[in-house]
């Protein structure tokens, strides 16, 4: 198991005071919660920040873990000393946080004993009845997959109550059937395959909130599907049939003479196919190819000559 | 820790058009009424017009999680939560149209 260094996850000292810690926390708190942060490591982070502020917020806690003594190197390989304990007194023990399901081995092994482990055992003595907790997860699929419908696997890790009355992480993998029709935000609710219950109560049910994978082409709003279409100056200025890539399979659209760069072009009912299906847009884009050879020069001259055309007369140039 | 054979599932999808009760919205969320109560009053979700009973849409679920978690979390009170979460979706939006921008800038 690897030592964990809570001052240096909080960018501590460790002679920080008991409000440095909170406004350490708070302030890495707001920057890696899931749900706001854009780092690609968030979830990660914050679990490793709550886990640290559980410790160092509790001057019992923190003088037990301070008393391990500070020779450890983050990550070195750690066992907790036979009576490391011995003198202190968590009182309320075990955890207070959230989502303590979620900490680490390290902390498991420190503090996973006393109050929490005791109080499960009561509780089974009890014939307690309870029904396990909904859970949520998110599931990252493909725009096509919304289009077809698809089997996508999923990992979740659960906290299951073991023999010993003690909760054990358990890591379950299920295959997920995404219905077509899709889109980003919405929830596929898997009944039972929450939390179990305790006792005779019943599981809990599993929530997946859709989200989409960047695609390279395409891109989603809601039901909407936008795709940015690359046509030549001839093309866009004479019109011309071309041949457009869809989720569906391509289709071929006509492109009117006179049309502009930035304008949409609407496929009916060629978005994402929800009950009712979403249309998709086209975003024509001029592109214009760059002049290699003599005979390409002369077309460009021969271009400039045919237009009284100035791009910046609206630059007063 | 113990690996599961695999299963193969399906669910209920919760959509835009899917229409829950206050209870079945509470059990969703794995919250009690009065919490769901005071969102709609904060304005954070909208019942359907309309209708005799409060109808909520699927999507109300992302919504009320994501102002628990927020609440939960960081310590911000209900109005603060909603706040956050309405920046949040500008966020999202503006993300979404820079990265579509900076695609067509590339070619």
């Amino acid at each position: 198991m690897e030592y964990k260094d809570y001052y240096k996850i909080l960018g501590l000292e460790r002679s920080a005071d008991q409000a440095e810690v909170k406004r350490a926390y708070r302030k890495l708190a707001r920057k890696y919660h899931p749900d706001v942060s854009s780092e690609s490591n968030a979830e990660e982070r914050f679990k490793e920040v709550n886990e640290a502020y559980e410790v160092l917020k509790d001057p019992e806690k923190r003088a037990a873990y301070d008393h391990l003594g500070a020779g450890y190197q983050s990550g070195q390989d750690f066992r907790p000393p036979p009576d490391w304990d011995q003198g202190f007194e968590f009182h309320g023990g075990g955890y207070t946080g959230a989502d303590s399901a979620a900490f680490s081995d390290f902390f498991e092994s420190l503090f996973g004993g006393g109050g929490f482990r005791q109080s499960y055992g009561h509780g089974q003595r009890r014939q307690f009845n309870a029904q396990g907790e909904n859970t949520y997860a998110r599931i990252a699929i493909d725009l096509e997959d919304s289009y077809r419908g698809a089997t996508r696997q999923i990992s979740l890790k659960h906290s299951v109550l073991g023999a010993d009355g003690r909760p054990q992480l358990r890591e379950r993998t299920l295959k997920v059937k995404i219905p077509k029709g899709v889109t980003e935000g919405q929830q596929i609710r898997l009944a039972g395959q929450g939390e179990p219950g305790i006792g005779d109560g019943l599981s809990g049910d599993l929530y997946l909130e859709i989200t989409f994978n960047p695609h390279s082409l395409y891109h989603a709003e809601g039901k909407t599907v936008y795709l940015d279409l690359p046509l030549a100056p001839w093309e866009i200025a004479l019109g011309a049939k071309v041949q457009v890539p869809t989720p569906d399979g391509p289709v071929k659209l006509t492109i009117p003479a006179n049309s502009t760069n930035g304008k949409k072009l609407r496929l009916k009912g060629r978005g994402i196919p929800a009950k009712q299906p979403g249309d998709m847009y086209v975003v024509m884009q001029t592109v214009t190819p760059p002049a290699g050879s003599d005979a390409q020069r002369e077309a460009y001259r021969q271009f400039s000559d045919a237009f009284d055309f100035n791009p910046r007369q609206s630059m007063g140039g | 820790m113990e690996r599961k054979e695999l299963e193969q599932v399906s669910g209920v999808l919760l959509d835009e058009e899917s229409e829950l009760s206050l209870s079945e919205l509470c059990r969703a969320c794995g919250m009690p009424a009065e919490r769901i109560i005071a969102l709609v009053e904060e304005g954070i979700i909208e019942p359907r017009r309309g209708a005799a009973q409060w109808r909520f849409s699927g999507i109300c679920i992302r919504r009320v999680r994501r102002v628990y978690t927020l609440e939960r979390d960081l310590g911000v009170n209900l109005a603060g939560a909603a706040l956050a979460l309405e920046l949040l979706d500008e966020i999202e939006r503006l993300q979404a149209h820079l990265a579509q921008l900076e695609e067509r800038h590339k070619r």
